[in-house]
Protein backbone atom coordinates (compact mmCIF):
# COMPACT_ATOMS: atom_id res chain seq x y z
CA UNK A 1 0.00 0.00 0.00
CA UNK A 2 2.71 2.36 0.59
CA UNK A 3 2.92 3.59 -2.97
CA UNK A 4 5.83 5.96 -4.24
CA UNK A 5 4.28 9.70 -3.39
CA UNK A 6 5.22 12.22 -5.99
CA UNK A 7 7.34 15.08 -4.58
CA UNK A 8 5.51 18.11 -5.11
CA UNK A 9 5.26 21.54 -2.54
CA UNK A 10 2.27 22.64 -4.89
CA UNK A 11 0.21 20.31 -3.06
CA UNK A 12 -0.12 22.60 -0.41
CA UNK A 13 -2.67 24.41 -2.29
CA UNK A 14 -4.98 21.81 -2.32
CA UNK A 15 -4.67 21.27 1.73
CA UNK A 16 -4.85 25.32 1.94
CA UNK A 17 -8.78 25.30 2.45
CA UNK A 18 -8.63 22.53 5.06
CA UNK A 19 -5.69 24.48 6.71
CA UNK A 20 -7.91 27.67 6.91
CA UNK A 21 -10.91 26.39 8.11
CA UNK A 22 -9.33 24.31 10.96
CA UNK A 23 -6.99 27.39 11.66
CA UNK A 24 -9.75 29.24 12.14
CA UNK A 25 -11.63 26.87 14.34
CA UNK A 26 -8.53 25.63 16.46
CA UNK A 27 -5.69 28.34 16.10
CA UNK A 28 -7.58 31.69 16.85
CA UNK A 29 -9.30 29.80 19.64
CA UNK A 30 -6.12 28.55 21.25
CA UNK A 31 -4.85 31.68 21.17
CA UNK A 32 -7.66 33.58 22.95
CA UNK A 33 -7.56 30.55 25.75
CA UNK A 34 -3.42 31.14 26.26
CA UNK A 35 -4.43 34.83 26.64
CA UNK A 36 -7.13 33.88 29.44
CA UNK A 37 -5.04 31.68 31.27
CA UNK A 38 -2.36 34.97 31.55
CA UNK A 39 -4.48 37.44 32.82
CA UNK A 40 -7.32 38.49 35.31
CA UNK A 41 -9.77 39.61 33.38
CA UNK A 42 -12.84 41.85 35.24
CA UNK A 43 -14.28 43.03 32.28
CA UNK A 44 -14.09 44.20 28.67
CA UNK A 45 -10.86 46.33 28.33
CA UNK A 46 -10.32 45.95 31.89
CA UNK A 47 -7.68 42.69 32.49
CA UNK A 48 -4.67 42.78 34.32
CA UNK A 49 -1.40 40.62 33.79
CA UNK A 50 -0.99 37.65 35.79
CA UNK A 51 1.75 35.50 34.89
CA UNK A 52 1.83 31.93 35.54
CA UNK A 53 -0.73 32.43 38.88
CA UNK A 54 -3.96 30.72 37.53
CA UNK A 55 -1.34 27.42 36.26
CA UNK A 56 -0.06 27.55 39.74
CA UNK A 57 -3.89 27.54 41.45
CA UNK A 58 -4.94 24.86 38.81
CA UNK A 59 -2.15 22.40 39.23
CA UNK A 60 -2.57 22.51 42.83
CA UNK A 61 -6.51 22.48 42.80
CA UNK A 62 -7.51 19.04 44.76
CA UNK A 63 -10.95 19.39 42.78
CA UNK A 64 -8.50 18.78 39.17
CA UNK A 65 -6.76 15.92 40.85
CA UNK A 66 -9.84 14.19 41.78
CA UNK A 67 -11.62 14.56 38.29
CA UNK A 68 -8.00 13.58 36.73
CA UNK A 69 -7.81 10.34 38.97
CA UNK A 70 -11.70 9.53 38.37
CA UNK A 71 -11.06 9.95 34.52
CA UNK A 72 -7.75 7.68 34.42
CA UNK A 73 -9.85 5.08 36.47
CA UNK A 74 -12.97 5.45 34.24
CA UNK A 75 -10.87 5.33 30.82
CA UNK A 76 -8.83 2.14 32.24
CA UNK A 77 -12.11 0.45 32.91
CA UNK A 78 -13.24 1.76 29.63
CA UNK A 79 -10.41 -0.65 28.20
CA UNK A 80 -10.27 -3.35 30.57
CA UNK A 81 -14.61 -4.25 29.83
CA UNK A 82 -14.77 -3.05 26.10
CA UNK A 83 -11.67 -4.38 24.24
CA UNK A 84 -12.15 -8.34 25.27
CA UNK A 85 -15.86 -7.57 25.36
CA UNK A 86 -15.80 -6.39 21.58
CA UNK A 87 -13.30 -9.25 20.71
CA UNK A 88 -15.67 -11.82 21.65
CA UNK A 89 -18.72 -10.64 19.77
CA UNK A 90 -16.26 -10.13 16.64
CA UNK A 91 -15.39 -13.97 17.05
CA UNK A 92 -18.97 -14.71 17.13
CA UNK A 93 -20.53 -12.93 14.63
CA UNK A 94 -21.63 -14.65 11.47
CA UNK A 95 -19.26 -14.72 8.70
CA UNK A 96 -21.67 -15.01 5.53
CA UNK A 97 -25.40 -14.54 4.91
CA UNK A 98 -28.01 -12.28 5.68
CA UNK A 99 -26.99 -12.36 9.54
CA UNK A 100 -23.79 -10.45 8.66
CA UNK A 101 -25.84 -7.11 7.56
CA UNK A 102 -27.93 -7.17 10.45
CA UNK A 103 -25.30 -7.58 12.67
CA UNK A 104 -23.79 -4.91 11.38
CA UNK A 105 -26.82 -2.58 11.69
CA UNK A 106 -27.56 -3.64 14.96
CA UNK A 107 -24.40 -3.00 16.34
CA UNK A 108 -24.31 0.54 15.05
CA UNK A 109 -27.31 1.46 16.42
CA UNK A 110 -26.02 2.67 19.56
CA UNK A 111 -23.23 4.41 17.79
CA UNK A 112 -25.75 6.96 16.37
CA UNK A 113 -27.50 8.30 19.02
CA UNK A 114 -27.33 11.70 19.85
CA UNK A 115 -24.83 11.73 23.29
CA UNK A 116 -26.93 13.26 25.39
CA UNK A 117 -30.00 10.73 24.48
CA UNK A 118 -27.55 7.79 25.48
CA UNK A 119 -27.77 9.36 28.88
CA UNK A 120 -31.45 10.04 28.50
CA UNK A 121 -32.24 6.55 27.32
CA UNK A 122 -30.17 5.16 30.29
CA UNK A 123 -31.98 7.67 33.09
CA UNK A 124 -35.65 6.30 31.42
CA UNK A 125 -33.91 2.54 31.49
CA UNK A 126 -32.56 2.48 35.18
CA UNK A 127 -34.79 5.09 37.27
CA UNK A 128 -35.72 3.16 40.25
CA UNK A 129 -39.82 4.17 40.04
CA UNK A 130 -40.35 4.22 35.49
CA UNK A 131 -37.17 2.42 34.87
CA UNK A 132 -37.03 -1.12 33.45
CA UNK A 133 -33.49 -2.09 35.23
CA UNK A 134 -34.43 -0.37 38.28
CA UNK A 135 -37.89 -1.59 39.22
CA UNK A 136 -36.21 -5.04 38.38
CA UNK A 137 -33.25 -5.32 40.82
CA UNK A 138 -35.26 -3.43 43.45
CA UNK A 139 -37.91 -6.11 43.25
CA UNK A 140 -35.25 -8.53 44.35
CA UNK A 141 -34.46 -7.07 47.77
CA UNK A 142 -30.59 -7.87 47.05
CA UNK A 143 -29.75 -4.62 48.02
CA UNK A 144 -29.68 -2.77 51.45
CA UNK A 145 -29.78 0.49 49.77
CA UNK A 146 -32.63 0.43 46.49
CA UNK A 147 -30.75 1.01 43.68
CA UNK A 148 -31.53 4.79 42.34
CA UNK A 149 -28.09 6.22 40.40
CA UNK A 150 -28.34 9.43 42.64
CA UNK A 151 -28.01 7.90 45.47
CA UNK A 152 -25.06 6.26 46.36
CA UNK A 153 -21.76 6.95 44.41
CA UNK A 154 -21.33 3.23 43.67
CA UNK A 155 -24.54 2.85 41.90
CA UNK A 156 -23.94 6.24 39.62
CA UNK A 157 -20.66 4.29 38.32
CA UNK A 158 -22.56 0.94 37.81
CA UNK A 159 -25.50 2.51 35.68
CA UNK A 160 -22.39 5.00 34.24
CA UNK A 161 -20.20 2.06 33.14
CA UNK A 162 -22.92 0.21 31.89
CA UNK A 163 -23.81 2.79 29.77
CA UNK A 164 -20.43 3.24 28.61
CA UNK A 165 -20.48 -0.42 27.72
CA UNK A 166 -23.45 -1.02 25.87
CA UNK A 167 -22.76 2.40 23.70
CA UNK A 168 -19.14 2.08 22.77
CA UNK A 169 -18.33 -1.70 23.03
CA UNK A 170 -20.18 -2.28 19.32
CA UNK A 171 -17.25 0.31 17.76
CA UNK A 172 -14.53 -2.12 19.02
CA UNK A 173 -16.43 -5.22 17.48
CA UNK A 174 -16.90 -3.46 14.43
CA UNK A 175 -12.87 -2.97 14.11
CA UNK A 176 -12.06 -6.11 15.21
CA UNK A 177 -15.05 -7.75 12.36
CA UNK A 178 -13.13 -5.87 9.87
CA UNK A 179 -9.48 -7.06 11.13
CA UNK A 180 -11.02 -10.87 11.26
CA UNK A 181 -12.52 -10.74 7.72
CA UNK A 182 -9.41 -9.92 6.42
CA UNK A 183 -7.53 -13.18 6.98
CA UNK A 184 -7.15 -15.58 4.20
CA UNK A 185 -9.39 -18.57 4.39
CA UNK A 186 -5.42 -20.70 3.41
CA UNK A 187 -4.69 -19.69 7.29
CA UNK A 188 -8.04 -21.89 8.91
CA UNK A 189 -7.28 -24.55 6.29
CA UNK A 190 -3.91 -24.56 7.94
CA UNK A 191 -4.38 -24.75 10.92
CA UNK A 192 -7.48 -27.52 10.46
CA UNK A 193 -4.73 -29.68 8.43
CA UNK A 194 -2.37 -29.35 11.69
CA UNK A 195 -5.33 -29.84 14.12
CA UNK A 196 -5.00 -26.57 16.19
CA UNK A 197 -7.20 -26.07 18.49
CA UNK A 198 -9.61 -22.67 19.24
CA UNK A 199 -7.34 -21.37 21.08
CA UNK A 200 -4.10 -22.09 19.22
CA UNK A 201 -6.04 -20.52 16.00
CA UNK A 202 -7.30 -17.36 18.12
CA UNK A 203 -3.64 -16.77 19.75
CA UNK A 204 -1.60 -17.12 16.73
CA UNK A 205 -3.80 -16.46 13.71
CA UNK A 206 -6.56 -14.01 14.80
CA UNK A 207 -5.31 -12.12 17.60
CA UNK A 208 -1.75 -11.48 15.51
CA UNK A 209 -4.21 -10.28 12.15
CA UNK A 210 -5.88 -8.06 14.64
CA UNK A 211 -3.31 -5.99 16.00
CA UNK A 212 -3.64 -3.26 13.85
CA UNK A 213 -7.73 -2.58 14.62
CA UNK A 214 -6.89 -2.94 18.24
CA UNK A 215 -4.36 -0.83 18.39
CA UNK A 216 -6.82 1.87 16.89
CA UNK A 217 -9.63 0.71 18.84
CA UNK A 218 -7.45 1.08 21.94
CA UNK A 219 -6.42 4.36 21.26
CA UNK A 220 -9.76 5.36 19.70
CA UNK A 221 -11.97 4.43 23.12
CA UNK A 222 -8.77 5.81 25.43
CA UNK A 223 -8.84 9.26 23.97
CA UNK A 224 -12.50 9.46 23.39
CA UNK A 225 -13.38 8.59 27.41
CA UNK A 226 -11.22 10.98 28.06
CA UNK A 227 -13.25 13.45 26.56
CA UNK A 228 -16.45 12.40 27.85
CA UNK A 229 -18.86 14.81 28.78
CA UNK A 230 -22.10 14.66 27.03
CA UNK A 231 -23.26 10.92 28.37
CA UNK A 232 -22.68 11.70 32.09
CA UNK A 233 -23.91 14.90 32.23
CA UNK A 234 -27.41 13.83 30.82
CA UNK A 235 -27.34 10.54 33.66
CA UNK A 236 -25.87 11.91 36.25
CA UNK A 237 -24.60 15.34 35.80
CA UNK A 238 -21.13 15.24 37.66
CA UNK A 239 -23.29 13.68 40.75
CA UNK A 240 -24.02 12.35 43.27
CA UNK A 241 -21.49 15.39 45.30
CA UNK A 242 -18.93 15.05 42.31
CA UNK A 243 -17.90 11.88 42.40
CA UNK A 244 -18.85 11.44 38.26
CA UNK A 245 -17.22 14.72 37.55
CA UNK A 246 -14.69 14.27 34.92
CA UNK A 247 -12.36 16.11 33.68
CA UNK A 248 -14.56 17.97 30.30
CA UNK A 249 -17.87 18.16 32.80
CA UNK A 250 -15.71 20.03 35.50
CA UNK A 251 -14.09 22.11 32.85
CA UNK A 252 -17.62 23.77 31.60
CA UNK A 253 -18.82 24.16 35.52
CA UNK A 254 -15.58 26.22 35.48
CA UNK A 255 -16.09 28.45 32.35
CA UNK A 256 -19.78 28.76 32.32
CA UNK A 257 -20.68 27.88 35.79
CA UNK A 258 -18.70 30.08 37.85
CA UNK A 259 -17.24 32.18 35.01
CA UNK A 260 -13.87 31.90 36.14
CA UNK A 261 -12.20 32.51 32.89
CA UNK A 262 -8.42 32.83 34.22
CA UNK A 263 -8.20 29.64 35.83
CA UNK A 264 -10.61 27.75 33.37
CA UNK A 265 -8.23 28.73 30.58
CA UNK A 266 -5.16 27.54 32.70
CA UNK A 267 -7.12 24.14 32.95
CA UNK A 268 -7.80 23.98 29.24
CA UNK A 269 -4.49 24.23 28.44
CA UNK A 270 -3.20 21.58 30.70
CA UNK A 271 -6.05 19.26 29.76
CA UNK A 272 -5.15 20.10 26.28
CA UNK A 273 -1.48 19.13 26.60
CA UNK A 274 -2.54 15.97 28.46
CA UNK A 275 -4.30 15.16 25.03
CA UNK A 276 -1.86 16.49 23.03
CA UNK A 277 0.85 13.69 24.75
CA UNK A 278 -1.55 10.94 24.20
CA UNK A 279 -1.94 12.30 20.10
CA UNK A 280 1.69 11.98 19.90
CA UNK A 281 1.70 8.71 21.21
CA UNK A 282 -1.34 7.28 19.28
CA UNK A 283 -0.03 8.98 15.68
CA UNK A 284 2.93 6.82 16.31
CA UNK A 285 1.35 3.79 16.91
CA UNK A 286 -0.67 4.38 13.74
CA UNK A 287 2.77 5.20 11.84
CA UNK A 288 4.44 1.43 13.53
CA UNK A 289 0.86 -0.45 12.55
CA UNK A 290 1.50 0.80 9.15
CA UNK A 291 4.92 0.29 8.11
CA UNK A 292 4.45 -3.43 9.88
CA UNK A 293 1.93 -5.52 8.18
CA UNK A 294 -0.26 -4.08 6.40
CA UNK A 295 -3.92 -4.51 7.54
CA UNK A 296 -6.32 -5.43 4.76
CA UNK B 1 -22.44 -27.31 19.13
CA UNK B 2 -19.68 -24.76 19.77
CA UNK B 3 -21.08 -21.96 16.82
CA UNK B 4 -24.59 -22.68 18.50
CA UNK B 5 -23.16 -21.45 21.63
CA UNK B 6 -21.93 -18.39 20.10
CA UNK B 7 -25.06 -17.50 18.27
CA UNK B 8 -26.88 -17.68 21.88
CA UNK B 9 -24.32 -15.49 23.09
CA UNK B 10 -24.96 -12.88 20.36
CA UNK B 11 -28.40 -13.22 19.93
CA UNK B 12 -28.63 -12.52 23.96
CA UNK B 13 -25.81 -9.59 23.22
CA UNK B 14 -28.41 -7.75 20.83
CA UNK B 15 -30.96 -8.06 22.79
CA UNK B 16 -29.93 -6.72 25.50
CA UNK B 17 -28.43 -3.83 22.97
CA UNK B 18 -32.53 -3.50 22.31
CA UNK B 19 -34.02 -3.71 25.41
CA UNK B 20 -32.96 -0.39 26.79
CA UNK B 21 -34.26 1.46 22.92
CA UNK B 22 -37.47 -0.87 23.57
CA UNK B 23 -37.79 0.74 26.79
CA UNK B 24 -37.75 4.04 25.55
CA UNK B 25 -40.50 3.38 22.52
CA UNK B 26 -42.71 1.52 25.10
CA UNK B 27 -42.23 5.12 27.30
CA UNK B 28 -43.10 7.08 24.24
CA UNK B 29 -45.95 5.69 23.43
CA UNK B 30 -47.72 5.90 26.88
CA UNK B 31 -48.95 9.96 28.20
CA UNK B 32 -47.07 10.90 31.35
CA UNK B 33 -49.89 9.94 33.94
CA UNK B 34 -50.17 6.43 33.00
CA UNK B 35 -45.88 6.36 33.18
CA UNK B 36 -46.11 7.65 36.38
CA UNK B 37 -48.93 5.24 38.00
CA UNK B 38 -48.28 2.19 36.25
CA UNK B 39 -45.36 0.22 35.42
CA UNK B 40 -45.82 -2.22 32.39
CA UNK B 41 -43.87 -3.83 30.14
CA UNK B 42 -45.64 -3.32 27.35
CA UNK B 43 -48.25 -0.02 26.21
CA UNK B 44 -51.04 -1.44 26.82
CA UNK B 45 -53.05 1.71 25.47
CA UNK B 46 -51.06 2.83 22.96
CA UNK B 47 -51.19 6.49 22.33
CA UNK B 48 -49.47 8.78 19.62
CA UNK B 49 -49.62 12.08 21.65
CA UNK B 50 -46.11 12.47 22.52
CA UNK B 51 -45.18 12.26 18.58
CA UNK B 52 -47.86 14.48 17.61
CA UNK B 53 -46.96 17.02 20.05
CA UNK B 54 -43.29 16.58 18.45
CA UNK B 55 -44.63 17.26 14.96
CA UNK B 56 -46.98 20.11 15.67
CA UNK B 57 -44.88 22.27 18.25
CA UNK B 58 -42.73 24.50 16.41
CA UNK B 59 -40.53 24.80 19.64
CA UNK B 60 -40.07 20.54 19.46
CA UNK B 61 -40.13 20.05 15.36
CA UNK B 62 -38.02 23.13 15.00
CA UNK B 63 -35.17 21.38 17.12
CA UNK B 64 -35.45 18.53 14.31
CA UNK B 65 -35.15 21.15 11.15
CA UNK B 66 -32.48 23.20 13.02
CA UNK B 67 -29.98 20.31 13.40
CA UNK B 68 -30.66 18.99 9.89
CA UNK B 69 -29.78 22.51 8.32
CA UNK B 70 -26.17 22.95 10.51
CA UNK B 71 -25.68 19.06 9.57
CA UNK B 72 -25.86 19.68 6.32
CA UNK B 73 -24.01 22.93 6.15
CA UNK B 74 -21.22 20.69 7.92
CA UNK B 75 -20.79 17.65 5.97
CA UNK B 76 -21.22 20.24 2.78
CA UNK B 77 -17.71 22.30 3.91
CA UNK B 78 -16.24 19.12 5.78
CA UNK B 79 -16.44 16.81 2.28
CA UNK B 80 -15.56 20.36 -0.03
CA UNK B 81 -12.31 21.09 2.02
CA UNK B 82 -10.95 17.36 2.89
CA UNK B 83 -11.61 16.22 -1.42
CA UNK B 84 -8.69 18.10 -2.42
CA UNK B 85 -6.80 18.18 1.08
CA UNK B 86 -6.90 14.17 1.27
CA UNK B 87 -5.85 13.83 -2.49
CA UNK B 88 -2.87 15.71 -1.40
CA UNK B 89 -1.87 13.52 1.20
CA UNK B 90 -2.75 10.50 -0.72
CA UNK B 91 -0.52 10.91 -3.65
CA UNK B 92 2.46 13.70 -2.68
CA UNK B 93 5.22 14.38 -0.15
CA UNK B 94 5.45 17.67 0.43
CA UNK B 95 7.30 20.34 3.06
CA UNK B 96 5.38 19.52 6.29
CA UNK B 97 3.18 16.58 5.08
CA UNK B 98 3.34 14.56 8.37
CA UNK B 99 3.51 17.23 11.12
CA UNK B 100 0.49 18.95 9.16
CA UNK B 101 -1.12 15.08 9.38
CA UNK B 102 -0.29 15.27 13.02
CA UNK B 103 -2.24 18.82 13.63
CA UNK B 104 -5.32 17.27 12.04
CA UNK B 105 -5.40 14.35 14.51
CA UNK B 106 -4.83 16.72 17.50
CA UNK B 107 -8.49 18.57 16.67
CA UNK B 108 -10.23 14.96 16.13
CA UNK B 109 -8.57 14.26 19.91
CA UNK B 110 -8.65 17.64 21.26
CA UNK B 111 -11.48 18.20 24.56
CA UNK B 112 -14.36 20.33 22.57
CA UNK B 113 -14.45 21.47 26.40
CA UNK B 114 -11.25 23.36 25.67
CA UNK B 115 -12.77 25.26 22.58
CA UNK B 116 -15.75 26.36 24.12
CA UNK B 117 -15.32 29.27 26.07
CA UNK B 118 -13.05 31.15 23.13
CA UNK B 119 -15.82 29.49 20.33
CA UNK B 120 -18.23 31.53 22.24
CA UNK B 121 -15.93 34.77 22.55
CA UNK B 122 -15.23 34.20 18.71
CA UNK B 123 -18.94 33.90 17.24
CA UNK B 124 -20.05 36.69 19.12
CA UNK B 125 -17.04 38.87 17.51
CA UNK B 126 -18.38 38.08 14.04
CA UNK B 127 -22.02 38.21 15.37
CA UNK B 128 -22.68 34.40 14.44
CA UNK B 129 -23.98 33.14 17.80
CA UNK B 130 -27.36 31.70 17.56
CA UNK B 131 -26.69 30.88 13.43
CA UNK B 132 -26.79 27.99 12.07
CA UNK B 133 -23.57 28.36 10.69
CA UNK B 134 -22.00 29.32 13.66
CA UNK B 135 -22.57 25.70 15.00
CA UNK B 136 -21.21 23.83 11.36
CA UNK B 137 -18.17 25.49 11.55
CA UNK B 138 -17.56 24.37 15.07
CA UNK B 139 -18.34 20.91 14.21
CA UNK B 140 -15.71 21.60 11.47
CA UNK B 141 -13.26 21.33 14.39
CA UNK B 142 -13.47 17.81 14.00
CA UNK B 143 -15.37 16.87 11.15
CA UNK B 144 -12.74 18.24 8.89
CA UNK B 145 -9.93 16.21 10.48
CA UNK B 146 -11.91 13.12 10.10
CA UNK B 147 -13.18 13.40 6.74
CA UNK B 148 -9.45 14.05 5.60
CA UNK B 149 -8.40 10.91 7.42
CA UNK B 150 -11.20 8.94 6.11
CA UNK B 151 -11.35 9.83 2.45
CA UNK B 152 -6.98 9.54 2.63
CA UNK B 153 -7.86 5.66 3.29
CA UNK B 154 -9.88 5.29 0.76
CA UNK B 155 -7.71 7.41 -1.84
CA UNK B 156 -4.56 5.53 -1.15
CA UNK B 157 -6.50 2.20 -2.60
CA UNK B 158 -6.33 3.93 -5.93
CA UNK B 159 -3.61 2.85 -7.74
CA UNK B 160 -1.69 6.32 -8.95
CA UNK B 161 -1.29 4.65 -12.36
CA UNK B 162 -5.34 5.87 -13.23
CA UNK B 163 -4.07 9.41 -12.61
CA UNK B 164 -0.84 9.32 -14.82
CA UNK B 165 -3.13 7.83 -17.57
CA UNK B 166 -5.47 10.60 -17.50
CA UNK B 167 -2.59 13.19 -17.11
CA UNK B 168 -1.16 11.63 -20.47
CA UNK B 169 -4.67 11.68 -21.92
CA UNK B 170 -4.65 15.35 -21.32
CA UNK B 171 -7.14 16.08 -18.92
CA UNK B 172 -6.65 18.44 -16.74
CA UNK B 173 -6.40 18.80 -12.82
CA UNK B 174 -9.48 19.73 -11.94
CA UNK B 175 -11.48 18.03 -14.86
CA UNK B 176 -9.82 14.75 -13.90
CA UNK B 177 -10.69 14.64 -9.93
CA UNK B 178 -14.08 15.32 -10.37
CA UNK B 179 -15.30 13.24 -13.61
CA UNK B 180 -12.57 10.48 -13.20
CA UNK B 181 -11.42 9.99 -9.67
CA UNK B 182 -14.33 11.56 -7.41
CA UNK B 183 -16.80 8.35 -8.89
CA UNK B 184 -13.89 6.04 -8.36
CA UNK B 185 -14.35 6.91 -4.76
CA UNK B 186 -17.73 7.02 -4.49
CA UNK B 187 -18.10 4.39 -1.67
CA UNK B 188 -15.11 6.75 0.49
CA UNK B 189 -17.10 9.62 -0.28
CA UNK B 190 -20.40 8.14 0.88
CA UNK B 191 -19.27 6.96 4.17
CA UNK B 192 -17.06 9.96 4.67
CA UNK B 193 -20.80 12.23 4.72
CA UNK B 194 -22.09 10.15 6.71
CA UNK B 195 -19.54 10.04 9.33
CA UNK B 196 -19.28 13.59 9.03
CA UNK B 197 -23.47 13.73 9.45
CA UNK B 198 -23.48 11.33 12.08
CA UNK B 199 -20.62 13.21 14.58
CA UNK B 200 -22.29 16.79 13.67
CA UNK B 201 -25.49 15.01 15.01
CA UNK B 202 -24.56 13.63 18.27
CA UNK B 203 -22.64 16.27 19.22
CA UNK B 204 -24.25 18.48 22.16
CA UNK B 205 -21.13 20.92 23.55
CA UNK B 206 -21.20 23.34 20.81
CA UNK B 207 -24.45 22.58 19.54
CA UNK B 208 -26.19 23.63 23.04
CA UNK B 209 -23.51 26.85 23.80
CA UNK B 210 -23.71 28.50 20.46
CA UNK B 211 -27.38 28.42 19.63
CA UNK B 212 -30.48 30.60 21.83
CA UNK B 213 -33.44 29.98 20.13
CA UNK B 214 -33.46 30.79 16.16
CA UNK B 215 -30.96 28.16 15.59
CA UNK B 216 -31.26 25.49 18.90
CA UNK B 217 -31.45 22.02 17.55
CA UNK B 218 -33.30 19.07 19.19
CA UNK B 219 -30.53 17.67 21.48
CA UNK B 220 -30.07 20.70 23.29
CA UNK B 221 -34.33 21.62 23.70
CA UNK B 222 -33.49 17.98 25.50
CA UNK B 223 -31.23 18.54 28.02
CA UNK B 224 -33.17 21.90 28.83
CA UNK B 225 -36.01 20.08 29.84
CA UNK B 226 -34.11 17.35 31.43
CA UNK B 227 -33.36 20.18 34.50
CA UNK B 228 -37.18 21.51 34.74
CA UNK B 229 -39.37 20.12 37.20
CA UNK B 230 -42.63 18.52 36.29
CA UNK B 231 -40.65 16.00 33.81
CA UNK B 232 -42.91 14.85 30.65
CA UNK B 233 -40.89 11.64 30.28
CA UNK B 234 -43.43 10.24 27.71
CA UNK B 235 -42.15 13.47 25.65
CA UNK B 236 -38.80 13.17 26.17
CA UNK B 237 -38.60 9.31 25.33
CA UNK B 238 -40.81 10.41 21.69
CA UNK B 239 -37.95 13.01 21.21
CA UNK B 240 -35.20 10.26 21.84
CA UNK B 241 -37.14 7.77 19.79
CA UNK B 242 -37.31 10.68 16.80
CA UNK B 243 -33.32 11.28 17.05
CA UNK B 244 -32.64 7.77 15.99
CA UNK B 245 -34.57 7.57 13.32
CA UNK B 246 -31.93 9.85 10.43
CA UNK B 247 -28.95 7.68 11.65
CA UNK B 248 -31.22 4.35 11.23
CA UNK B 249 -32.25 5.63 7.98
CA UNK B 250 -29.19 6.01 6.46
CA UNK B 251 -27.15 3.40 8.30
CA UNK B 252 -28.21 0.61 5.56
CA UNK B 253 -26.02 2.33 2.73
CA UNK B 254 -22.57 1.95 4.22
CA UNK B 255 -23.07 -1.12 6.77
CA UNK B 256 -20.26 -2.53 5.12
CA UNK B 257 -17.33 0.22 5.23
CA UNK B 258 -18.21 1.17 8.96
CA UNK B 259 -15.60 -0.18 10.31
CA UNK B 260 -13.46 1.20 7.89
CA UNK B 261 -14.56 4.94 8.52
CA UNK B 262 -13.85 4.50 12.14
CA UNK B 263 -10.92 3.18 12.02
CA UNK B 264 -10.13 6.86 10.25
CA UNK B 265 -9.62 4.89 6.72
CA UNK B 266 -7.08 2.61 8.38
CA UNK B 267 -8.25 -0.87 7.97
Amino acid sequence: MMMEKWEDNRAWYLVLPVFVVVAFSAIIPLMTVVNYSLQDIFGPGNAVFVGTEWYKEMLTDTRLHDALGRQFLFSGLVLLIEIPLGILIALAMPKKGWGVSASLVTLAIPLLIPWNVIGTIWIIFTRPDIGLFGVWINSLNLLDVPFDHTARPIYAWITLMAMEVWHWTPLVALLCYAGLRAIPEAYYQAARIDGASAWAVFRYIQLPKMRGVLTIAVLLRWMDSFLIYAEPFALTGGGPGNTTTFLSIYLVKLATGQFDLGPAAAFSLIYFLIVLLFSFIFYQALLNVGRGEKIS
Amino acid sequence: MRIRKRTIGLILYFALIAVPIYWMLNMSLRNNADILSTFSLYPSGITFGNYVKVFTDPSWYMGYVNAIIYVTINTVISLACALPAAYAFSRYRFLGDGQMFFWLLTNRMAPPAVFLLPYFQLYSTFNLIDTHIAVALAHCLFNVPLAVWILEGFMSGIPKEIDETAFIDGYSFPRFFITIFIPLIRAGVGVTAFFCFMFSWVELLFARTLTVTAAKPIVATMTRTISATGLDWGLLAANGILTIVPGALVIWFVRNHLAKGFALGRV
